[in-house]
């Protein structure tokens, strides 16, 4: 299956870096070695034993490396309705930045840059070249090298020394093509010393072809950065997407990941948060709701580097049908981090016979003076707490829907934005019933 | 209001009812008293519709209809409500929800709408008091975190709330001190109507000290084996259970 991606770029390799930025094209090259080498990562390796891809990647996929623009203006025809919301918001299509809309450019604080990826490698090269490619060169991951080898552009967003966003950055990915596709999109996120920022990142379909997206995240936050990061996948069952989100925090740098899949296809979320620093504070949400066969994978690791600091995760899945949830919490805690606290749950809830959940914690404690702990259950819904409340009149549905919402109700709770919140806890329960959980203004998906 | 008929009934294949007769009228208050094990929280179970239950032979008539028949929820509907002995905990739902949940979908049942928000935290407001509950509680999750003693009290509130038209109230006086055993006691006694009827389950005298029953039943080895006036629980208290047992135990000389 790899093959024809490495004749593709052998052939085209010209082409691809004509259509991305020098800083981009730098280590192409070498990214393109790396997944000759490693290939796509296949069920055989352990951190992949739960996502066998092999079907999404049988499917043959359209690239877009000429860069065509596509004649939709996202800023017409997408309506987000979270009420109150009040983002600066931003589109990718497909793997493309699209042209900044002129308001949302204009209310961006002084020195805070918001645009492609590939223009601001151009525009500022050396701000650009001190961060991209510095978390993801390094690791050996078939699926990142891919994206680098095939990414030209992305979204790129710089927050300067002590700027503050009071609104939040909406991202939305949105995947449109009359013919299966693929996107591959490099973001680079840099918040200065002192920065902060909430970036709300949509995944949403358009067609009802075969998408494969490869979305590669990384994430800098500086000194006493605080930052937050939502990802909310609402798509169909035909897409896959593959995300790699790696972040690192400097001393006493707040970082929030809230990884929500509430429809999907076939995921992978690759998550690790690097805690280079100390004091920093790191919590790592998540949550899942699976039916038919959809199939969702989140992996994380969070890397204690520095004393002093403390990471907390917690994931819920909620699989019904046939579909299959995977988790992996891998905690590492170098030998000098000495004072480090981290707390790991993983809670999982089967609503039928037929759906698999594989859940794996996985501690490397190399310090002595720690506080750690993690916790993985996998069960069914309360049937003494299901029987009391029918017992006061409320039917079966509706108290399996409440327990169902309860049970991710902490997870909903890490959300720091409110009207996001509220909404997202609308869009759950729409999800529980059963009901379609699109945003009802968006006309797009 | 209620018979119940030669009830017999299972747990796990065991049989814990072995034969269970009773007659209920609107505006009577029964008490069935018995020691351990009798099968008391058994027969609470079945008139609730607990899946642990299984009913072997017999029949429960609910005001005219057949209980047996009828979901958990459509009992509460039609008027069952059990205050349980473990009243469970429900992290994540908040008390308010869990009532106003229960109370529209009591109203959709009647064919009435639902209740304005404002109407029902007025109703909540109300029947607080008739408990003298904290106002707090009803801000917390289900039963979460509450005392032993909050607990019951939140029961009775929820009886309140939903307006039975047969509450069962499953050793209610259990964990409870006297200042709560007390207020519980006047929250069900003022929910008392000519046209609803109460069957207090309990150890104890000490409840039907302040819910005066009508009938006192003694429930043992699975059925009611003596029926009385409230100076039979009395009676109770002073001897132990012990003298019904061998009442019931000797065989009756022909």
């Amino acid at each position: 299956m790899e093959q024809q991606y490495i004749d593709f770029y052998k052939e085209s390799h010209t082409l691809i870096k004509q259509h991305s930025a020098a800083l981009m094209n730098n280590f192409r090259d070498a990214a393109f070695e790396k997944f000759e080498r490693l290939g796509f990562p296949t069920s055989k390796l352990e951190n992949y034993k739960y996502t066998d891809m092999s079907a999404p990647l049988s499917i043959e996929y359209g690239l877009n490396i000429n860069r065509l623009q596509f004649q939709i203006n996202p800023y017409d025809v997408f309506k987000c309705d979270v009420p109150a919301i009040h983002s600066y918001l931003f589109f990718v299509l497909n793997d493309t930045f699209y042209p900044v809309n002129s308001t949302a450019k204009q209310h961006l604080p002084e020195g805070v840059i918001i645009e492609s990826l590939r223009t601001a490698a151009e525009n500022y090269p050396q701000l650009v070249e001190k961060y991209l490619g510095k978390l993801s060169n390094e690791k050996n991951d078939g699926w990142i090298a891919f994206n680098e080898t095939f990414a030209q552009d992305g979204f790129f967003m710089y927050v300067p020394k002590n700027v503050k966003l009071s609104k939040p950055v909406q991202l939305i990915n949105i995947m449109r093509s009359d013919v299966d596709f693929m996107a591959n999109s490099h973001n680079l996120i840099i918040l200065e010393e002192g920065a902060k920022a909430q970036l709300l990142v949509c995944d949403h379909t358009m067609d009802n072809v075969h998408f494969f997206s490869n979305r590669l995240t990384e994430v800098f936050a500086g000194k006493n950065a605080v930052y937050e990061h939502y990802k909310l996948e609402n798509t169909n069952i035909l897409n896959t997407n593959v995300s790699n989100l790696l972040i690192h925090q400097e001393d006493s740098s707040n970082v929030l990941t809230n990884v929500i899949t509430l429809h999907n296809g076939m995921t992978r979320n690759g998550i690790e948060m690097i805690i280079d620093g100390e004091n920093c504070e790191s919590l790592l949400c998540g949550m899942v709701i699976g039916d038919k066969n959809q199939d969702v994978d989140n992996f994380t690791e969070i890397v204690h580097k520095k004393p002093n600091s403390q990471s907390r995760e917690l994931f819920k899945y909620v699989l019904d049908d046939s579909s299959k949830g995977a988790f992996a919490g891998k905690i590492q805690v170098a030998k000098n981090a000495q004072k480090t606290s981290s707390f790991q749950t993983n809670k999982n809830i089967l609503l039928s016979k037929t759906a698999k959940m594989r859940t794996k914690p996985q501690l490397e404690i190399y310090a002595d003076d720690v506080k750690c702990s993690h916790g993985a259950t996998i069960g069914q819904l309360d049937e003494a707490a299901k029987f009391y409340m029918q017992s006061r009149g409320i039917s079966e549905s509706e108290a399996r829907l409440l327990l169902m919402f309860a049970f991710t109700a902490d997870v909903m709770d890490n959300i720091r934005i409110d009207a996001l919140r509220d909404r997202m806890k609308l869009l759950v329960e729409k999800r529980l019933r059963g009901e379609l959980s699109r945003c009802e203004g968006c006309m797009i998906c | 209001m209620l018979e119940i008929k030669d009830l017999h009934a299972s747990i796990n294949g065991k049989e814990i009812l072995k034969g269970v007769n009773l007659t209920i009228r609107a505006g009577e208050i029964h008490a069935i008293m018995g020691p351990n094990g009798a099968g008391k929280s058994t027969l609470a179970w079945v008139l609730s519709g607990n899946p642990a239950v299984e009913v072997t032979h017999g029949e429960i008539i609910f005001n005219g209809k057949n209980l047996l028949e009828m979901s958990p929820e459509d009992r509460s509907r039609e008027g069952i409500f059990l205050s349980f002995q473990y009243p469970v905990e429900i992290p994540g739902v908040s008390m308010v929800n869990f009532m106003r949940t229960a109370v529209n979908e009591q109203r959709k049942y009647k064919n009435l709408e639902p209740l304005s928000a404002a109407d029902f935290l007025r109703l909540m407001r109300e029947k607080k008091e008739l408990v003298e509950m904290d106002n707090k509680l009803t801000s917390r999750s289900v039963n979460e975190g509450f005392s032993g003693g909050e607990k019951k009290r939140n029961e009775i509130f929820q009886m309140a709330m939903l307006e039975p038209k047969l509450a069962i109230l499953d050793e209610t006086d259990s964990g409870l001190d006297i200042d709560a055993l007390r207020i519980v006691a006047n929250g069900v006694n003022k929910l008392k109507r000519p046209d609803n009827a109460t069957l207090v389950i309990t150890h104890y005298q000490r409840l039907l000290d302040y819910i005066i029953p009508d009938f006192v039943h003694v429930f043992y080895d699975g059925r009611i084996v003596k029926t009385g006036d409230k100076n039979l629980a009395l009676e109770l208290e002073e001897k132990g259970y012990d003298w019904i047992k061998k009442e019931v135990e000797t065989p009756v000389e022909q």
